[in-house]
């Protein structure tokens, strides 16, 4: 779907991307993971055409991006903004009729929306009048009126209060099983865990990880197991620092080089093994752990 | 291109149907027709109601003679000063002249005394009277027989025809030319600082609530800037058609009512005031003709161009400062350059262009592109030579592209910038990076 090959861009002296690589699959969600002033705001604007950069290569669908793939592209950027005396219905006409849409294709699609979205009573409202929630939802359908086959949010699901989250969070798993590739940037990991197929960190102006989140999560495995253990037949090595509750003895243990197998023998001959769970690391561990590591550099 | 319409049709209509813009369109033009019929009202009130002042006169010389007009009426007699300025605090008279012996040669000592102060038209017309009588007096005197002086007098009307380059003559006159160049002028004047307002605003508005990061992700930003420039330019076109039809009906109409219920004669002196009250009846079809001479296509052609042009000019740079700042109040700092060259070319209409429209101040204002719309306005209904007029569209023409390629340059930039003050120099770089 989207294929960027060696981006570079640079606002003066300061580097805002460097080399960077991203190939993003059809229908799938990507996320795109990296603290504030990394460089995704930048690498979102030149996708959507907004800015220029300064070298390298980017193909959407297998052709070079040109404005024609304007109107393939739905784009929701984190800062977002309606004209406050705009009646809803005129607004999001006007957003779809610039995606190229037809007086009549938007109008049938704007209906459509409001009712599926039981915005229905909205119509005629100026945004002024509208809740920050309210004004949100017609943000995001504005966004995704031209049924775009690219679709990139920016922090999508700030501002939004829990319910509405979820609304708009099954709109976005809808689109996914049309076929429509969400890219998703935001530091909300639970949202990335539980959305997405795929992610890249980008971290001081570089591409420092990518991958399937097992892909991402296998690569920062600790090698730490979860041990529970009941009737003990040799006392634990205080070094384990086992914490017994109801008969049952709690761990971690990590591999030391061992293979898990290994370890489990091991464990065996201690007691009788109620738990051996490998410990995962979460989104949030890797992102910070990343960031961390990089800043030390 | 099909998007650059979309931006236009938003702009154009959702300026032309707030209610404020209807408002301020409708009710201005009544204001023009109101303020008139009302000052004809108060005259004819004034003179309908007005008493009789009665001047004494003292003359010592037994030598002038006032004649009474509907206003005042002036009493000869031989009182002594002090009786006679009894008389005026009395009330039983409205004023006192009192002319002492005075020696022809040199008069002095001719005093006038007056509950209230004198107005003007009173003071001018015992001073021409007197002054006419004393010259008249001694050229007698001198051998010269007054018959044959009133003879001798004639009234000299120069009238001006300018030759245009085809050959042909039309007849001109100067005040006309002054009105149409001062009306035209301070009206593109004043269309270019409301209107380069509302785009600022209007960018000021889309940058700071940040609808323009979704825009300019679906066209370019020279698109959104163009589109939001010409469809403001569109509501000034429409208000001023607006206007003009309105002005017009409107002062036919009340002049019209005005008309009927006074003799025609007594309305013009009345409207046009008291300049007119001493020319012949024969000055109206001048005015006319004057009119006729004027080539209204190349008048009016003219004026939509320079007010075109004006105003897509400085509307360019209205726009680059509106993306460089986050709110109207931070806007100041850069209005300078943008606000001095139009207040240079709205003082030079008055101090140069309408004074001397053919000098060579006047030449290079109506030539030089910030300057052009305003003062070439002041010189056109004069007469412009044909390569001047050329000249001054083609470099205004250049101008407003150059000014928009400027400031297309600092908008796509400055509509993404927020948080930091920019100053001369920022924008400097932006103008020369790429970005």
């Amino acid at each position: 779907m989207l294929e960027i090959e060696k981006l570079n861009k640079s606002y003066g002296p300061n580097r805002a991307l460097t080399d960077v690589d991203l190939f993003v699959p059809k229908g799938v969600i990507f996320g795109l993971l990296g603290p504030n002033g990394a460089g995704k705001s930048t690498l979102i604007r030149i996708i959507n055409q907004i800015i220029d950069a300064d070298s390298g290569s980017i193909q959407i669908e297998g052709r070079k991006l040109s404005p024609s793939h304007i109107s393939k592209i739905g784009y929701l950027p984190e800062e977002r903004g309606l004209y406050k005396k705009m009646k809803v219905w005129d607004q999001m006409l006007y957003f779809a009729r610039l995606k190229g849409l037809s007086q009549m294709e938007a109008k049938k699609r704007i209906s459509h929306w409001l009712e599926k979205m039981d915005m229905g009573s909205w119509r005629e409202k100026k945004v002024e009048d509208l809740s920050k929630g309210m004004a949100q939802k017609v943000q995001f359908i504005s966004t995704i009126l031209h049924e775009p086959a690219l679709l990139i949010l920016d922090e999508p699901f700030s501002g939004f209060d829990p319910v509405n989250a979820e609304i708009i969070k099954d709109q976005i798993l809808e689109l996914k099983q049309k076929g429509i590739t969400v890219i998703l940037s935001t530091h909300r990991m639970e949202s990335v865990e539980l959305l997405c197929d795929q992610v890249a960190m980008i971290n001081k102006s570089r591409k420092i990880l990518d991958g399937s989140i097992r892909e991402v999560k296998n690569s920062y495995r600790p090698d730490i197991f979860h041990v529970s253990l009941e009737k003990i037949q040799s006392p634990l090595p205080a070094s384990w620092e086992a914490v017994e509750e109801e008969g049952q003895w709690h761990f971690s243990k990590a591999l030391d080089g061992k293979t898990p197998n290994e370890l489990l023998a091991e464990l065996m001959n201690y007691g009788q093994i109620s738990r051996f769970q490998e410990q995962v690391p979460s989104m949030e561990e890797i992102f910070i752990h990343q960031v961390k590591s990089s800043a030390h550099e | 291109m099909n998007k650059i319409w979309l931006v236009i049709q938003r702009e154009y209509l959702s300026r032309v149907k707030k209610k404020s813009f209807l408002l301020a369109t409708l009710l201005t033009p009544l204001i023009f027709p109101a303020i008139m019929a009302i000052f004809i009202w108060i005259a004819v009130e004034e003179k309908e109601n007005q008493a009789l002042r009665i001047i004494e006169v003292v003359d010592e010389n037994d030598l002038f003679f006032l004649e009474s007009s509907e206003q005042y009426a002036f009493s000869f007699s031989s009182r002594s000063v002090d009786e006679a300025k009894d008389m005026v605090k009395n009330g039983d008279r409205y004023g006192f002249l009192y002319i002492p012996k005075i020696n022809l040669e040199k008069p002095e000592g001719i005093t006038y005394y007056g509950e209230e102060n004198p107005n003007m038209n009173l003071i001018s017309y015992l001073r021409s009277s007197l002054k006419k009588k004393i010259e008249d007096q001694r050229l007698f005197e001198s051998g010269i027989d007054p018959e044959i002086l009133s003879q001798i007098r004639t009234s000299v009307d120069v009238k001006a025809i300018t030759l245009d380059e085809g050959g042909g003559e039309r007849v001109s006159d100067a005040t006309v030319n002054y009105a149409i160049g001062f009306i035209a002028g301070i009206l593109i004047y004043m269309f270019i600082f409301i209107y380069g307002n509302q785009i600022m605003q209007g960018v000021i508005e889309e940058k700071s609530s940040r609808i323009v990061e979704i825009l300019v992700s679906s066209l370019r930003p020279f698109q959104l800037m163009m589109g939001k420039i010409v469809g403001i330019a569109g509501v000034g076109l429409t208000q001023l058609l607006i206007w003009i039809v309105l002005i017009g009906t409107l002062t036919t109409l009340v002049t019209g009512i005005l008309g009927m219920q006074m003799p025609q004669q007594q309305a013009m002196e009345l409207a046009q005031g008291e300049m007119t009250q001493a020319v012949p009846d024969t000055e109206m079809g001048e005015i006319l003709a004057v009119i006729n001479g004027i080539d209204f296509v190349t008048l009016v052609a003219s004026f939509v161009f320079y007010f075109l042009g004006g105003y897509l000019l400085y509307g360019a740079l209205f726009a680059g400062i509106g993306s460089a700042v986050e709110a109207p109040s931070d806007a100041q700092q850069f209005m300078l350059p943008v606000t001095i060259p139009l207040i240079v070319a709205y003082m030079g209409l008055f101090v140069f262009v309408l004074q001397d429209p053919n000098s060579t101040t006047s030449f290079w204002l109506s030539i030089i592109p910030f300057t052009s719309p305003i003062a070439m306005m002041g010189r056109i209904s004069y007469g412009v030579p044909f390569w001047e007029l050329g000249l001054s569209m083609g470099l205004l023409v250049l101008g407003f592209l150059g000014t928009t390629w400027l400031a297309a340059k600092i908008y796509r930039i400055g509509i993404l910038m927020h948080g930091t003050k920019p100053s001369y120099k920022t924008l400097w770089r932006w103008i020369k990076s790429s970005y």
